[in-house]
Parts: C-alpha cells; sequence; structure tokens
C-alpha cells in the first residue's frame, strides 16, 4: 500500500495521453485541450527540439507532466520499443492516444515519382497502421483507452487534386472500422476524426480554400470527440453534409469534375 | 519555402491599409529562414496587430507575423521571473499567472498585445508615475538580426542594441524572446477611487497633487465639452485590493469572473458617430460616475474595460480612425492642453472619451514615447480633412515641446518626428550597423524617414 492510500485519501490516478506527431499546429492545441483538462503528456515525433520547447510550454501553462519522446512513424522496427518505452515513461498511465501526423506530399510529383507516392502511403497508412496495431494491443490487454486518429475528409472520396493523400487517408479510415469492430469488446474505443480545411502551417496562404477553422477550434472538438467515445466526427461537424453531398455525386459526372 | 499570403492590412485603426506578403512562421527557427528567403526585399514584425496606424505594416514587402510564436519557456516562481516567446500575448500570460499570484509589472490599456510587440513600443500602462515602461522589467531578450546573428540584450549585455530595440518599433531585429519579471499580487481586485471633476485644470491639479498616493491613475476626458467644462474627467485612480479587502466568502481571490463578451458585428455607418451622439455619449458618462472612494473593481474591468467588446475599431465605420496620443511636459503642459482640447472640440471631430494621464521619469530607451508630463489620447475617425487638421496639432505639439507615439502615429511626417525624437540620430548609427541593407522596413518607419524607402 502506498502512503496515500493508507491515510486514505488516495491520490488522483495518473492518466497519460499520448500524442503521436506532436509538433504540428493542430496536435500542439490537442496536447493544450488534454493538458487542460489535467492530462500528463507524451509528445512523440521527429522535430526532437520543438518537442522540447512544446512539452515545456504545457507544463507551464497547466501545471501537467509533459515529456518528448523520439518517434519516426517509417521507422517501423522501432515502433515496438517505442510503446514499451511510452508504457514505462507514463508509469502505465496511458489513457489513450492521438495520432496526428501525417504527411500530404506533392500530388503532382507523386504522379511521376514512385517514391513520392510511397512515402505518402507509408506514413499515412503504413506507419500509422504499424503504430496503431501496437497501441491497439496494448490497450486491449489494459481492457481499456482511446485510439484516436486524424484521417481525413480527402478519404472520403478520391479527387484528381490529392488521390494519393487521400488513398492513404481512406486506407487509415477502413483499418480504423476495424479496430474499433474489434476492440469493442475489450472497452477500447476507436475514434476516426475527419478535418476539413484547418488553419496550418499546410494550408497558409493557399488559394480555394474555404470554411478554414482554427486550431484551437478543431483540437476542442477532437477532444470531446476522444473523451465522450465517439466513433468518428467530422471537425467541424458542417463537413458531414459537405461530404456527404460530395459522395452522393456519380461517378459519371464526378469524373468529368475538376476538384 | 514559408507559406505566405498577400493580403490587404491594417492596424487597429483601420488606417492606413496596405497590401502586404504575410509569413506566418510556427517555429523559431523558420524566421531566419524567412529573412533569408530572399521572397521580400524588407520585413516587418507583426504581434497581434494592435498598434493603430502602420508600424505593423510593409506595403508591398514582408510582414512576419508572429501569431504562433507563443510559447512559454520558463518561469521561476522564487523571482516570478518569466521567460517566453515574443509573440505570447499579454492575456495568455494573465491567463497562466494571474490564478497564480501575478500579475504584469506594466499593462497598457488591452491585453490583447504580444510581450515583443510590448518592448517594441516600450509601452506604458495607468502606473507609469510610479514605475515606467516595461522595458524596466525586461531583463533581457533574444533578438535576431536581419544579418543571421541572435542577439542577447539586457541593460548590461549589448546594452545599445537593448535600448534601441526598445521602443524601436521593430526596427533594429526581430524579438524571438524574452524574460519578463512579473509582479505579485494578493487578488485579482484593485480598489478605485473615483474623482469627478468639472475640466482639466481640475484633473491635472489633482494629478499633481495627489497621484503619488496610487499605484494606477488615469482619467477619461471628454474632448467635446466647451467653454467652463473644457476637459471635464473622471479621474479613476486605484491600489491593488489585499485578501482582507475582499468581503468575505468571496471564494478564490485570485480568480476573476468570465466577463460576457459582446461583439460589433459590422461597421458602423460613418455618420453615427457625430458631434452630437458622441457629445451626448460623453455627457451620459460624465453624468454616470460619481465620486466615490474604495471601489473594489476586477483587473479585467479596470485595466482592458474596451477588451470585452470585440472589433470596438467598427464603431468608428469603414474608413477607420486615428489614435492621437501626445505627451507634452510640465511646463507648457497646460497651455499645450487647452488649446489641443479647444481645437478638437471646436472642430467637431466626435472623439469619443479621451484619456489623459501624467507621466513619470523617462525610459533610457532610444525612440522611447513617455518623459515626465502629461499624456493624452484621442480617437478621431478618419474624414476629409482630418491629415491637415493633425498637421495643425503636430505643429502645436512642437511649439510646446509634445511628442507623438509611434504605437499610435499614422500621419505625421519625417520633419516632426525628428524635431520630437532628438536622439533618432543615435538610433539610425545603431541600426545602420544592424542592419545595413535596409532589410527591416515598415510603412511607417518609410513615411518618417527612419528606414531608407
Amino acid at each position: 500500500m502506498t502512503g496515500a492510500e493508507k491515510a486514505g485519501a488516495p491520490a488522483p490516478a495518473r492518466r497519460t495521453v499520448l500524442i503521436l506527431g506532436a509538433a504540428s499546429a493542430i496536435a500542439r492545441a490537442v496536447a493544450g485541450e488534454f493538458g487542460r483538462r489535467g492530462y500528463d503528456l507524451l509528445l512523440a515525433g521527429r522535430d526532437f527540439e520543438e518537442l522540447d520547447r512544446l512539452a515545456a510550454d504545457l507544463r507551464l501553462r497547466f501545471g501537467v507532466k509533459t515529456q518528448s519522446r523520439a518517434f519516426d512513424a517509417l521507422a517501423l522496427d522501432t515502433h515496438g520499443a517505442f510503446v514499451e518505452a511510452c508504457r514505462k515513461a507514463s508509469e502505465d498511465s496511458l489513457a489513450g492516444a492521438v495520432l496526428c501526423f501525417g504527411y500530404l506530399g506533392d500530388q503532382s510529383v507523386a504522379q511521376k515519382d514512385p517514391t513520392e507516392a510511397r512515402r505518402i502511403l507509408d506514413t499515412n497508412l503504413g506507419g500509422a497502421v504499424s503504430i496503431l496495431s501496437l497501441l491497439a494491443n496494448h490497450f486491449e490487454e489494459k481492457r481499456g483507452g482511446f485510439l484516436c486518429a486524424l484521417s481525413s475528409v480527402a478519404g472520403d472520396r478520391g479527387r484528381q487534386s490529392n488521390y494519393f493523400y487521400g488513398a492513404a487517408k481512406a486506407g487509415l479510415t477502413v483499418f480504423l472500422q476495424g479496430l474499433r469492430n474489434r476492440l469493442f469488446r475489450s472497452g477500447v474505443r476507436v475514434i476516426t476524426i475527419k478535418p476539413g480545411f484547418v488553419d496550418t502551417q499546410m494550408t497558409y496562404g493557399k488559394p480555394g480554400l474555404f470554411l478554414v477553422a482554427s486550431p484551437q477550434a478543431v483540437a476542442r472538438l477532437i477532444v470531446e470527440a476522444a473523451l465522450k467515445g465517439k466513433d468518428q466526427a467530422y471537425v467541424p461537424r458542417f463537413w458531414q453534409p459537405v461530404m456527404l453531398l460530395l459522395r452522393l455525386i456519380p461517378e459519371r459526372i464526378f469524373k468529368r469534375m475538376k476538384l | 519555402m514559408e507559406p505566405s499570403e498577400v493580403r490587404p492590412l491594417s492596424g487597429w485603426g483601420r488606417y492606413p491599409v496596405e497590401t502586404c506578403r504575410i509569413f506566418r512562421p510556427e517555429k523559431p527557427a523558420s524566421v531566419s529562414a524567412v529573412l533569408d528567403s530572399g521572397a521580400e526585399s524588407s520585413y516587418i514584425a507583426r504581434g497581434l496587430g494592435r498598434s493603430y496606424g502602420d508600424a505593423s505594416l510593409n506595403g508591398g514587402g514582408g510582414v512576419i507575423s508572429f501569431e504562433r510564436l507563443n510559447r512559454l519557456i520558463a518561469f521561476d516562481p522564487a523571482t516570478a521571473v518569466l521567460e517566453c516567446e515574443a509573440g505570447v500575448s499579454l492575456a495568455e500570460i494573465l491567463d497562466c499567472f494571474l490564478p497564480r499570484g501575478y500579475f504584469l509589472p506594466v499593462t497598457p490599456g488591452t491585453k490583447f498585445v504580444t510581450l515583443g510587440g510590448a518592448i517594441a513600443h516600450d509601452v506604458h500602462g495607468k502606473n507609469h508615475h510610479r514605475v515606467g515602461t516595461i522595458s524596466n522589467f525586461v531583463l533581457d531578450f533574444r533578438l535576431q538580426t536581419p544579418q543571421g546573428d541572435v542577439l542577447i540584450c539586457s541593460p548590461r549585455q549589448n546594452s545599445d542594441v537593448f535600448w534601441a530595440t526598445v521602443g524601436g518599433a521593430g526596427l533594429t531585429g526581430l524579438l524571438l524572446s524574452a524574460r519578463l519579471r512579473l509582479q505579485r499580487v494578493e487578488t485579482a481586485h484593485v480598489l478605485v477611487d473615483f474623482l469627478k471633476v468639472p475640466n482639466f485644470e481640475d484633473a491635472i491639479a489633482a494629478m499633481t497633487e495627489s497621484d503619488h498616493l496610487y499605484e494606477f491613475s488615469v482619467a477619461w476626458i471628454d474632448c467635446l465639452a466647451r467653454g467652463k467644462a473644457l476637459g471635464r474627467s473622471v479621474l479613476m485612480r486605484a491600489n491593488p485590493a489585499a485578501r482582507g479587502d475582499l468581503p468575505p466568502g468571496r471564494g478564490n481571490p485570485l480568480s476573476l469572473r468570465r466577463r460576457s463578451e459582446r461583439s460589433i458585428p459590422f461597421d458602423f455607418p460613418s455618420g453615427l458617430l457625430n458631434p452630437f451622439t458622441v457629445g451626448k455619449f460623453n455627457a451620459f458618462f460624465y453624468r454616470l460616475h460619481r465620486t466615490v472612494s474604495g471601489r473594489l473593481v476586477d483587473i479585467d474591468s479596470f485595466f482592458y474595460p474596451l477588451d470585452s467588446i470585440r472589433h470596438w475599431n467598427r464603431m468608428y465605420g469603414r474608413r477607420g480612425f486615428v489614435q492621437y496620443q501626445l505627451v507634452l511636459p510640465p511646463e507648457t503642459g497646460r497651455e499645450g492642453l487647452a488649446k489641443v482640447l479647444e481645437r478638437v472640440s471646436a472642430s467637431g471631430r466626435g472623439s469619443f472619451l479621451g484619456v489623459l494621464k501624467r507621466f513619470g521619469s523617462a525610459g533610457a530607451g532610444l525612440l522611447s514615447f513617455p518623459f515626465p508630463g502629461y499624456t493624452l489620447a484621442l480617437d478621431l475617425p478618419v474624414t476629409d480633412g482630418l491629415v491637415p487638421f493633425l498637421r495643425g496639432l503636430d505643429a502645436l505639439l512642437l511649439d510646446h515641446g509634445g511628442r507623438l507615439y509611434l504605437a499610435k502615429d499614422a500621419a505625421t511626417t519625417p520633419e516632426t518626428f525628428a524635431a520630437m525624437y532628438p536622439r533618432l540620430d543615435e538610433f539610425r548609427a545603431i541600426r545602420a550597423r544592424l542592419d545595413p541593407k535596409n532589410r527591416l522596413s515598415s510603412s511607417q518607419a518609410r513615411r518618417l524617414g527612419i528606414a531608407a524607402s
């Protein structure tokens, strides 16, 4: 028994959320929303310097414990050890994980260069499937927790402007459906997030975007969806009817459209 | 290549409006990447765009927005020193640290400014008569120079660059981060004494006599009142409230009630603000207040009365407004203020309440605004003939040894500016060393001849 239990006032249990690809604007905002709610944070990604800055920022703002860890979605053989290290670093208090990494890539380059095409698929699908599978096993064993992943509206229908990225995200969406089905019995929630346009480095200054949401607004919706255990959420919500309409267009018409 | 966006941009006064290429880096290292990219021939830093005129604009050039460079870096509770990136807003600092018992050592009338902007304009607050400007509480900062160095500047290290950057309107380099000493407080409240005075002579007399009794002092002045009521004012002077000043059962003494937030949803028609309506509003405001002492007011309401109305700048209509803020020395202050107030009230250029304050000692910033005397800030809607009218006020100011504030200015001339800031040549010399190729420039710097055009 620990001292706190002896005294009859158990300390509130530690809860840690793992953020994969934590250096992006959306991930930073998501981490902030969890921090605000008292969750400790494990920030994982490649830009270590940035992760350390972010860890310090979140610690100061919310008074939660934060740590940064190296993670590379493409280095599949490191993923097993990574999950084990996260388990240890959080003192086995992982409450959930949010997958925020992604690689938009360059559609026009990918059309000519298979290495770019492969990089898009490997990051958004291969890397995501690898780490999510390992985390799924961890949470299944613990019989609880959540896995929340950022897919994309781009995966709802293939369009000429981003179908490599869209194909990878569509694959991720189906993978998450299967995972949700499998983990339902063990009480692990799997949440698919489909963000529309978000005001980040990826979209800044790009022409033709509409209804662009702030990272903070999107993050609030993501964290609410994750904690309520929704199955799937478009963020912001109006993208649901928009995408429904887009999916309803017959293919023989859709193929003629410039999208 | 850092993404960018070309669009029309303005300061808080929405005059002038200029088309700029805006970069919005998300990581500190990207700042130098933008500078070195060669995408634009010159750049100026911009925080939340709360300077009124064209200080954060660079028409036809680059603007580097610091909105996303807002990480807190370190805090030491023992010394109350906070280190953070330059894009952190004062609102964020308050959100984070007021509940822990720390307040800003100096704050302007809005909390929606970044720390970088506050340093670049060496802002003052309602406690200037006691403590001076914000630079008195800046331990040091990191400055990205256009030549690729990052200089650590403090009053001891690179002190010449420190005093040029403080108040230097972003023209010496890009502020990356700074260390600021916060102020401990017991509660999130102040005890305010309201004093109604029938004219500005009495306002000045009261300030001179008893400002020293208060940590914070400011007056709202009716710029449209004329004759014997010229400059009638409501003085609001306060001291921090101690724990024992709060009524029992108040709950956490450091928590603030969330204020309901209102927003001006669209531009008011320009004709709405005319001498009649504004005169009525000002008279109402004056009547509303009573001389009372010791009223408990929360920090948000006392320091940031307008922050609860989002987009309040839309009240002045599509053409925008200019905030004219001046300071006059004590010897000529009364006479100068009287002349300015007479001109404004006679012109009928509807200004809502102006702000009057007595300044304490001047700081060491080469282009810092405050010096001992009286400062007056007026909002003047942009209408035909405004610029010639302001030129007239400028001449009057020069006659009385006054000066204007770069954070507000949108219209003055290089000659006037040079006459108002005797240390401009020292500033230029330091700038020539730090930025020989004129890679930092703003619309304001070119208009005033601080940077080559």
